[in-house]
Order: C-alpha cells, then structure tokens, then sequence
C-alpha cells in the first residue's frame, strides 16, 4: 500500500539536551520580535544561558541513567561521546554565550555590529559603528549552531549529520561578519568561510552519496555492516570515506583543509572566534570519531594510512606557521590547527583510551582556548582590539595579571605540565603509542616543542619587553567576561593537578553504541 | 609512610606564596620571610640526612598515593644516597644565593634606569625575583625526590617556568634570547623524553599493569632495539640538561644572561637533574643500552673536557668562562657515570655536590664583582686585589676549588673519577687528566688578569665584600674545605646507592689484573 507510511517512533527523552537548545533558540527569536528593544538584550541572555543550563541538565540526567541507545529509528545515538561531547558543548557554550554579552569593552558597547550588510567604510557603515545602537540576533543565531553542534556528534546516519553540518554552520557564517571593528576583514572572513564552507559540504554530501551507493544505506550501522560483507565496490567505499573525510576535516581545520582558519579566526569578532574553535573543533570532533569508530571501524586499514598523513601534515604545517605570525588572534588560529593534528593522534589510536584521551583533550581544549580568546578581547587600542603581536610588548608590565592569566593559558597549550593542555596531550600520545603509532608520537612531540617556542615568543613580548610609549590599554570587563576567563583558568589549572575525575568520566564515556 | 620529604617540598611553596602576596612595599620583609623559609628547609634536610640509614632501604623516607588511575601514575617520594645528596645541596645552596642576590634587584632597576627613558616602567619586581628563586626550590627538591617517572617527568619540565622567568626578567642585556634558548632546548629534549616516558609506559603495560613506578620499570624485560631507543629518547634529553658536548651551546648564554643568583641554581642545581638522569634512569632501566652506548657518551664526555676547558680559556666574559668551566666539570661528571666502576660512580656523585659549591661560589664571587665594576668583561678589570683584597681571596679559593686543587673538596671526586675510569678506558682518563692543566690554566689565566697587576682609576673607589656577601660565601667555601679534607660524612651516603646502581647495569668493578676487560663482556 503506497499510502501507508508510518510514522517514526521517537523517543523524545534523550533527544532533549538537543530539544531544549533549539528551543531556547526559538524563544530567541520571538524574544527579539516582541520584547522591547531596551529589555532585549538581558532576556537574550537569560533565555540562552537558562536554555544551555536545562540541556546540561537534561545531559548530566541521560548521563547518570547511563544506557546508550539509538533513538528516532536508529538516526540518533545518545552514547557516552555523545552526551561527553553534549555536555561539554554546552558548558562551553555558556562561555561564549557571556562573552558575546560582553559590553563593556568596546566604548560604543556590545562587539557585535547591528547591520552587518553595510558596505565597509560607506557612510551608513561609520557612523554606525560609532552609535551605540544594538541588536541581538545574535543570540538566537549562537543558539541555532550550539543546537546544530549539539546534534552533530550524535548523528549515527550521515543525512542526518549533513543536516547538523549545515544547521551548525549557516549561523556561524553569518556570525563571522559581525564584527563591529575592521568590518572589511570581518566580511572578507564570513564570505570566505560561507564558500569554502559550501564546497566542503558539497563534498560531505557527494562522499554520503557514493556511500548509500556501496552500502546501500546511509546509517552507519549498516555501512558497517556493509564493510564486513564480501563482493561490494570497494572504489565507491574509498571515495566516500574520502570525500567524507573531506567535509569533516574542513571543520576540524586540518590540513590541507586549514585555509580559511586563519582568516576566519581573525576576521571573526572575538567571542564569535571563541565559539568557533572551542565549540565547532568539539562538535566537528565527535562526528569525525563517531563516522570513523563506528561506520568504518572495521575497515581502518583503508584510512588510517589518510589520517596519518593528515595528522602528520596538520601537525607540522600548524606549528610551522604559527611561527611566522605577527597577529595574535591568527597565532591562535594556526595553534588550533597544530591541536587538531595532536587530537588526529588520539583519534588515529583507535582503541579505548585514544577515545577517551580525544574526548578528555577536546574538553581542556576547549576551555583554555576560550579563556584565551576571552584574554585577547581584553587587549585594545583606539582602533578596537589591539591584536598584533607587537602592540603586545611589555603587557606584564602594565597589566600583570591579565599578562600571567595569558602566559598561563599559553603554557597550557604549549603543553607544559602542571596544566591541562598537559595531561591531555599525554593522554593522546599514550593512547597513541599503545595503538601503535610511535612514529606518529615522535612527530607530535617534536612539533610539541616548535608550537612551544611562538608560545614562548608571546610570553617574552609580554614579560621580557619594555611596554611601547603609545601600546594598547587592557580594558577592565564586566562579569561576564571575567567568569568566563576564571573558569577557563581554574579548570586548566585543575585538570593539570587533579585530572582523574574527569579522566574516569572520560573514561566511562568512551564506549559507542553501534 | 613518612612525610618528611613532602614537607621539605612543600615548605618554600608556601614561602614562596607569602612572598608574593605580600603588599607591594614591603620588600625587606619579602626578603626576611624568603631566607627564613629556606633555612627552615635547610634544617629540615639536615635532619633527613641524620635520620638517613645508609645501610637500610635503598629508598628511604618513601611516601605513595594515587594520583592519576587512568595513567598508573602515583605521588610517588622518596630518596637514596645519591638523590639525598643532592636534596642537601639544593637547602644549602638556595639560603646562600637568597643572601647572595639580597639587592641585586634593586641594583638591576638601577642600571636600568641609567641608560634609558622610561623609568618607572624599569622597575623589576623584588617580591617576583625571590617568590620564584623559592618555587624553583620546591621543583628541584621535587625533581630528585620522585620514585615516578611521571612525576619526575612532571617537576623536570615545570622547572623550567621559574628559571625561564628568571633570565628573561632578570638577567642580563641579551636575556630574552637566552631565556627562550634555554627553555627551547630542554623542552625538546624534554618532550623526547616524554615520548620515550609513554614508550616505557606502553611497555610495563604489555608485561602487567602499566605503571610509571621507578622499581618497578627497573623489573621489566625489554629487547634490545626498544632499549636502545628508549635509552636515546632519555639520553638526549638529559646529555642537553647536564649539558654534554655537543648539547652545551644553550649553556654559556643562559648562564651568562642568568642573574647570578638564577646561574648560581641552574648551573649548580637544575644542570644536575642531567647527570642524576643519568644515574637513576639512563642505566638502571635500560643497562643493556647503557653498556652499549658507554664508550660513545664517555668519548663525549672527554671531548667535552678538553673542549670546554679551551673554550674557557678564551673567553672574555667572567660569567661565559665559569659557564664553560662547568661544560668541562659535566665531561667529568658523564665520564663518572658511565664508566660503570663504584669509585667513579660515587666520584661522580661527589663532582656533583662539589661542582655545585664551587661553581656556586664562583658564579657568586664574580657576581659580586660585577656588581661592583658594572661589566663582565675580565679586560675592564685589573689589580683589583690591591682594593677589594678579601674578594680576591675567595675569588682564589672558589678558583682552586674548580681547578681541583688536593686539599679542597672538588680533587676528591675528580680524582675519584679519574681512577674509575682508568680501570676501563684508560685513554679516556688519561687524555681527562689533561682537563686539569688546563682547569689551572683558565682559573689562573683569569685571576691574573681580574686581580692582580695595575688598579685602574676607574675602580680606585671598588667597595671590598661586605658582611652579608662574606657570610653568603662562608658556608660553601668551609664546605669545600671541610669534604676537601673529611668527605667520608657524604660518600659512605653515596656509596651504597651507587652499588645499587652498578648492580642493575649488570657491572661488576674490574679486578686489578683484568684492566682492560670491556664492560660488554662482564654481563
């Protein structure tokens, strides 16, 4: 009977970490179209962190249930990544939540821009960005890719995670060109962002549709299924794993997918670039794993050799160019790409604890880099943010503690121990050299100390430099930002001293439901 | 269980928190709480080492906890003969070089200011300056006390933050370069490490559970080809720490830039983790390796004797010379370790104390006439006996000292080494035992210059040693004598540690008649 379609049965209770922030996000929207224009602003930020709390919430409550299972006829696994990665996404997001409410930096108020879609530098666009006048779509549009990025390290079928790409991605485009300063690079870094962006997903999908061709299903179970099956077209599964892999690695930034990184990063409005390379690297992250764990598990000897390439390539390239960089905010962005590579090297472990050690790195990751983005907003000149390296010469002089508070964040993800960014880069390593990659470790290692030394270059502007006559003031922020930078700070500095707690959550969450 | 060792670590962190929180202003009494907190800690070690049995467990004082499940990682203390040692030197050395630096800050700020526009930003913080001389106290302290590699791992990088911190803010005019050259080189030595520390660990977990406990990885069967590269990736990192030849470039500049009382530390101190690694690590854990690569690393230590030695011949700069010095005091100390007989073990132990007073007191001395004279150049200076008579004096006692003169502490472990090794490879020892002409010929060479002959005008007024620097220096130079004369206090400490060690490499001391029996066939 053609008419007889049933309706899926979903089981809505551990979709709700998801439900909630699209919801929130929803309310967002109406919030802006009926909520007074003065009050707008203070509800945006109540219904987003009240929203990202109740997912947390609803998270820590899945979590302590503790049964993995597939819901919405097997297109959703919520499994220990999943809601790790849930988890992490939303603790994160409430940082870059507080940052974007950021108001007191910049002396127009607020970081974003109220009409992005001026022409940089015409008329309307000057004056506009010295008015104080504000909007908040931001908000909902934050809340929209929290929501994709919460969704997409769940996806077990790939159409499903090609829709979380898109959904996840679309708001941060737009985002990138809101900056309220240097609105030229802004638009410059949406646009670029927004069409290599199109391209990688158009990869994603063509490498989704090569793998329905092999498997003749998109869910990963059956490809796995699929892999272990005599007499199927091996061409179509290593040109969809390919192109998958294509679309993945975009988002994570690794090389040879890198290019936009830099530009983006520094183009973006600070807590926008937050946002971009704690939450996406974490979202983008658990997908990459969830695809290559669980639908092509069995078949690793067709990427695993990939992968090594790329980490070996990420690593190197990130931490070489990084070097060169003369602007702090593309400093940090070639930093995260050396990370991605050194979290490719948990990943490529394939066992146990590489996927602990992965999901334990993305989360220290995670909040160092958000504190740092939060530090580098701080640092400002007339002409807004005060990013290049050189404007940053004698900072420990004038301002010690935001100086320390950076050259600790710096030291973390130089990997120095006693931080976080230490214990979880031993984390990966090991899991690494258990799984056999040593060469790839040797490699990791030896790029550990190149990234060590531009981190080490900031801390002698900062501390072994006389300040310049004319250097850039730190501004002094509000709550928000001052939370968001003492979180980040106190879970690096814990997370490097007492690690086991959440070694051990970790731990129990790397198992996949397949 | 016993506490003890924790203690000690922990007490200049806290020290070293009180300084630093205390209200801006109150510098002198920064000052006072930083020195009482390292002679608490000195008489704390003091009565470790009266409570040490010699005779008893090899490591003693031993404290262990779980730290990190997930890694087989503990909070692992405590110490043998060697590290106890050492532990004594670092809660001698460090009052001394609070004493020794008590306004060198000050004085920094003023030379700051001299030459430069922007006064007030010149201003180093003193509280800083003494904070992270105690911080790097409890690294150090750490570093030798761990019985875990991964927390030995874990004090042998984290050290490098305050002295790193330490050149950079308060050396000389070239610090930044010599700062993050420092922090370079051992991080990349450091991290090799690392890979080889994950390496062992992957290892101890195929053959039980895994585990960073040093006796217990003494126990593992390891192959050849893993050994040879684990030994490598420990090797490299501790040959750039020591610093042997060719890893020594990073150590003139550090030592040189370093404020005297932060060269005073790294070359006496964190320079000794390098040898200690040896000893501890490199041999016990992988003696197959050890007695396959020792010819090679004993071939660098004696390159490294000869070379340092003529590098500091040529020197112009007092602080780069003493720094070269040491280079060729670690060619003896590597020779010492691996040459596998007791005597030059426990000879090499010995170096390391003794090099460390020396040395210590040399840096020290020249850091007092630097004060003075504002240059480190020995051509600025000449005929400075004639004003300041009794910082010439010990300026010639520390210099004897470091050329190994009988009769002070360094001829002991020199000769004890020397011995050792001639047993084994008799022409290594032999051409060593050059080094010491020319160790007369450096010290000397620079005394003459600096001291003796005309007095310039320029230094007519030169302030001699005040109370406070004569007291700084006092301690080390009566130590000096007093091993030189009656060092059977620290070997019979030392001995049985090295023993152990000698042991596990599977090295048994040649007889006299079999002299030039090699190492290979002893096993």
């Amino acid at each position: 009977m053609p008419t007889d379609i049933q309706a899926p049965s979903i089981a809505y209770l551990p979709l709700l970490p998801i439900l909630i922030v699209f919801g929130a996000a929803t309310l967002g929207v109406l919030v802006e179209a009926f909520v007074p224009a003065h009050q707008r602003r203070l509800s945006q930020v109540v219904v987003a962190v009240a929203g990202l709390v109740a997912s947390l919430g609803a998270v820590i409550y899945l979590a302590a249930d503790g049964t993995s299972r597939l819901v919405a006829e097997s297109a959703l696994a919520i499994d220990g990544p999943a809601l790790f990665l849930q988890g992490t996404l939303c603790v994160l997001g409430i940082g870059s939540i507080l940052l974007l409410s950021e108001r007191r930096l910049d002396r127009s108020g607020g970081v974003v821009v109220s009409q992005a879609a001026n022409a940089p530098g015409s008329r309307e666009d000057l004056r506009l960005a010295e008015s104080s006048h504000v909007q908040t779509e931001v908000y909902p549009l934050a809340m929209f890719a929290l929501g994709g990025m919460l969704l997409f390290p769940a996806c077990n079928n790939l159409l499903l995670m090609f829709v979380a790409l898109e959904v996840l991605s679309l708001p941060l485009y737009l985002m990138a060109g809101l900056a309220r300063r240097r609105r030229l690079l802004s638009q410059e870094a949406a646009l670029k962002y927004f069409l290599l962006g199109a391209f990688a997903s158009a990869f994603f999908l063509y490498g989704v549709a090569l793998l329905y061709g092999y498997a003749g299903s998109v869910d990963l179970g059956d490809i796995l299924t699929a892999t272990s099956q005599a007499g199927k077209s091996d061409g179509l599964l290593y040109l969809g794993v390919a192109m998958l892999g294509v679309g993945l690695l975009f988002k994570v930034g690794a090389v040879p997918f890198q290019a936009w990184t830099p530009d983006v990063y520094q183009g973006s409005p600070t807590p926008v670039t937050a946002l971009m390379a704690a939450c996406t690297k974490v979202a983008a992250f658990g997908a990459l794993l969830r695809v290559f764990y669980v639908g092509f598990g069995t078949s690793q000897w067709d990427w695993r050799p990939m992968l090594w390439a790329v980490a070996i390539l990420t690593m190197v390239v990130g931490a070489i160019l990084a070097v060169t960089q003369t602007d702090v905010k593309r400093m940090l962005a070639y930093s995260s790409i050396a990370h991605t590579g050194f979290i490719l090297v948990g990943v490529i472990a394939i066992n146990k604890s590489g996927l602990s050690g992965t999901l334990f790195y993305l989360l220290t990751y995670g909040f160092t880099t958000i504190a740092s983005f939060a530090v580098v907003g701080l640092v400002r000149d007339s002409a807004g943010e005060a990013t290049h390296l050189a404007q940053w010469a004698g900072l420990g002089k004038r301002s010690p503690l935001v100086a320390g508070v950076f050259a600790l964040l710096l030291f973390a993800l130089a990997g120095i121990p006693l931080t976080s960014g230490f214990m979880a880069k031993f984390a990966v390593f090991k899991a690494a050299t258990e799984g056999g990659a040593t060469a790839l470790v040797v490699v990791g290692v030896i790029a550990s100390a190149v990234t060590a030394f531009f981190y080490a270059r900031v801390v002698v502007l900062m501390f072994f430099q006389e300040p310049t006559v004319d250097g850039p003031t730190v501004a002094v922020p509000s709550a928000y930002t001052a939370v968001t930078i003492a979180v980040g700070v106190a879970f690096t500095v814990i997370l490097g001293i007492v690690p086991q707690p959440v070694l051990d959550l970790a731990g129990k969450a790397a198992t996949f439901i397949r | 269980m016993s506490p003890s060792l924790t203690l000690i670590g922990v007490v200049p962190l806290v020290g070293a928190l009180v300084v630093a929180l205390l209200p801006q202003g109150k510098d002198v009494l920064a000052k006072q709480v930083a020195l009482a907190t390292s002679l608490v800690v000195l008489v704390l070690t003091l009565v470790l080492c009266v409570n040490f049995d010699p005779q008893g467990d090899r490591f003693q004082f031993v404290q262990s906890y779980d730290w990190i499940r997930a890694f087989g990682v503990h909070y692992a203390v405590g110490v043998d003969g060697i590290a106890l040692v050492l532990v004594a030197l670092i809660a001698v050395l460090v009052p001394v070089v609070l004493l020794a630096s008590w306004d060198d800050v000050e004085a920094l700020t003023e030379v700051g200011t001299e030459g430069s526009d922007a006064p007030a930003a010149k201003r180093k913080s003193v509280r800083s300056f003494f904070a992270l001389l105690l911080v790097l106290e409890t690294m150090m302290i750490g570093v030798f006390a761990a019985t875990d590699l991964f927390l030995f791992y874990v004090f042998f990088e984290a050290m490098l933050i305050p002295m790193y911190f330490l050149i950079g803010s308060y050396g000389g005019p070239r610090r930044s370069y010599a700062a993050v050259k420092f922090l370079l080189y051992s991080l990349v030595g450091g991290l090799l490490m690392l890979a080889a520390v994950i390496g062992l660990y992957v290892q101890s977990a195929k053959q039980g559970p895994g585990t960073f406990s040093f006796e217990a990885l003494t126990q593992l069967n390891l192959s050849h080809t893993t050994q040879a590269w684990l030994f490598l990736g420990f090797f490299i990192a501790f040959a750039i720490k020591a610093p042997l030849f060719p890893f020594h470039t990073w150590l003139p500049d550090a030592g040189a830039e370093a404020p005297t009382g932060g060269a005073v530390l790294l070359v006496g101190v964190l320079d000794k983790v390098g040898t200690f690694g040896f000893l501890r690590y490199c041999l016990p854990l992988f003696p197959w390796a050890a007695r396959e690569f020792a010819p090679y690393v004993i071939a660098l230590s004696v390159i490294g004797v000869i070379y340092g030695a003529l590098l500091a011949m040529g020197q112009k700069d007092l602080k780069r010379l003493v720094s070269y010095t040491s280079v060729a005091h670690f060619g003896f100390i590597g020779m010492g370790c691996f040459a596998f007989t007791t005597q030059a073990g426990t000879g090499a132990v010995l170096y390391m104390v003794n090099h460390g007073l020396s040395t210590g007191a040399l840096f020290m001395v020249i850091g007092f006439l630097i004060n003075r004279g504002r240059s480190r150049f020995i051509s600025d200076y000449s005929g400075i006996a004639k004003v300041a008579p009794t910082l010439a004096a010990l300026f010639f006692v520390s210099g004897l000292s470091s050329l190994a003169l009988p009769g002070l502490s360094t001829f002991i472990s020199e000769f004890l080494v020397l011995v050792g090794t001639f047993e084994r490879y008799t022409v290594a020892a032999v051409v060593a035992t050059t080094g010491i002409i020319l160790a007369a010929l450096y010290i000397l060479l620079a005394y003459q210059r600096t001291m003796q002959g005309a007095l310039s005008s320029a230094h007519a007024a030169l302030k001699d040693l005040s109370g406070r620097e004569v007291a700084a220096l006092a301690p080390l130079i009566a130590l000096m004598i007093l091993l030189g004369f009656y060092p059977k206090p620290v070997t019979d400490i030392i001995n049985p540690a090295v023993k152990v060690t000698m042991q596990e490499v599977g090295a048994q001391d040649p007889a006299p008649t079999d002299v030039a029996k090699p190492a290979a066939e002893s096993k």
